[in-house]
């Protein structure tokens, strides 16, 4: 038995996360189904998703119990993603305006004028 | 702050815990993920490389979601099912979703009875985990035929809108989809394994020929959840953004 003994916690631990993800994934349902718009519509989503991500990587996957080596070998590289994530709002807006400069309804000036 | 030696792989000595602890770890030269079995350890940094391939999606999907001209297809209608003559939005996705939340419930479940070498149990949750798993598929399935035979929804164009809708949903859902559907064949080989007491009797698996023994549950825990990991980030922000 001395092999083998790894990650036990008790059963209602699991059904308690179990409970929490559905109490928060039918938020993030309700706030589609109510309409929420503009910043609190995506404030709300994302904060669910987060508590979400949050809950199955500690208890699921049993991150809180690891040491601390391997929470942050595994958690802090995603890190970097915030760069690339940079990157592409920065381009994504970049073509955008360069597609409404050349491709769009173009300048307002009258056809006769041309 | 010191931290319970966990299984026998680890030295009888009390390990150093918060910063000191990593210290300690990556300095010893030695193993530096303690108290985890290795092959633990490689699923891990494999999840992690797996993190980084699904952040390029989304990335890539944030980026011409931005870019594009035409106006994006509502998902909200573009999923909604129509039940007893009402339109409801998004609910074939909200069930994928519990669906495969308890999945992940039950594959906790399973990790738990595996440590306590609760054969019956660990059989029935993994069976029940791969079935949640299969409705999931199943229900993708459905959900891409809808899309592509009633609505036209091609990777190159879609009448509702912008033409990269299809081609982003096409790729994220798919390669997550592809990654449930591997994922319920190892829950069954695993159920297999455990039903015909591999992992009680330390038997040579048929690939790697290492022993058996229920840590391998866990691992496969780790990459169950990691699936409905992703999930909870492409509900976020493919259909409800």
């Amino acid at each position: 038995m001395a092999h083998a003994q790894g990650q036990q916690h008790p059963i209602g631990i699991y059904l308690k996360i179990w409970g929490l993800l559905f109490i928060l994934s039918t938020a993030s349902y309700l706030v589609d189904y109510f309409h929420f718009q503009g910043y609190l519509r995506w404030f709300l989503i994302v904060l669910f998703m987060l508590l979400k991500a949050g809950l199955i990587v500690s208890f699921f996957m049993h991150m809180i119990w690891e040491r601390l080596a391997l929470m942050y070998a595994i958690l802090v590289p995603p890190l970097l993603l915030v760069v690339l994530l940079g990157i592409g709002v920065l381009e994504g807006n970049y073509t955008f305006f360069t597609r409404g400069a050349f491709f769009g309804p173009g300048p307002t000036v009258p056809a006769e004028h041309r | 702050m010191t931290q319970p030696v966990m299984t026998s792989t680890a030295e009888s000595l009390p390990l150093p815990g918060g910063l000191q602890g990593i210290v300690a770890d990556w300095s010893s030269d030695q193993r530096a993920f303690k108290n985890v079995p290795w092959g633990k350890a490689m699923m891990w940094i494999f999840l992690l490389s797996d993190t980084f391939i699904f952040s390029c999606f989304l990335i890539s999907y944030m980026t011409v979601r931005i870019s594009t001209t035409v106006p994006w297809p509502n998902p909200s209608e573009v999923f909604g099912l129509t039940l007893f003559g009402k339109e409801i939005p998004l609910l074939l996705i909200a069930i994928m979703t519990f669906v495969l939340i308890s999945s992940s419930g039950t594959m906790a479940m399973a990790v738990k009875f595996g440590y306590e070498k609760n054969k019956k149990m660990t059989f029935i949750l993994l069976l029940i985990t791969a079935a949640l798993g299969a409705t999931f598929v199943g229900m993708q399935a459905f959900e891409w035929t809808k899309l592509i035979v009633h609505e036209g929804v091609r990777p190159w164009g879609n009448p509702m809108g912008a033409a990269q809708f299809g081609s982003s949903f096409f790729m994220i859902t798919g390669f997550h989809g592809t990654h449930v559907s591997i994922g319920v064949i190892f829950l069954l080989i695993m159920a297999a394994k455990v039903w015909r007491g591999d992992l009680d009797h330390e038997r040579p698996g048929f690939l790697t020929g290492r022993k058996g023994n229920y840590e391998i549950i866990e691992t496969m825990g780790l990459y169950w959840h990691f699936v409905d990991l992703v999930w909870v980030f492409i509900f976020a922000f493919f259909y409800l953004w």
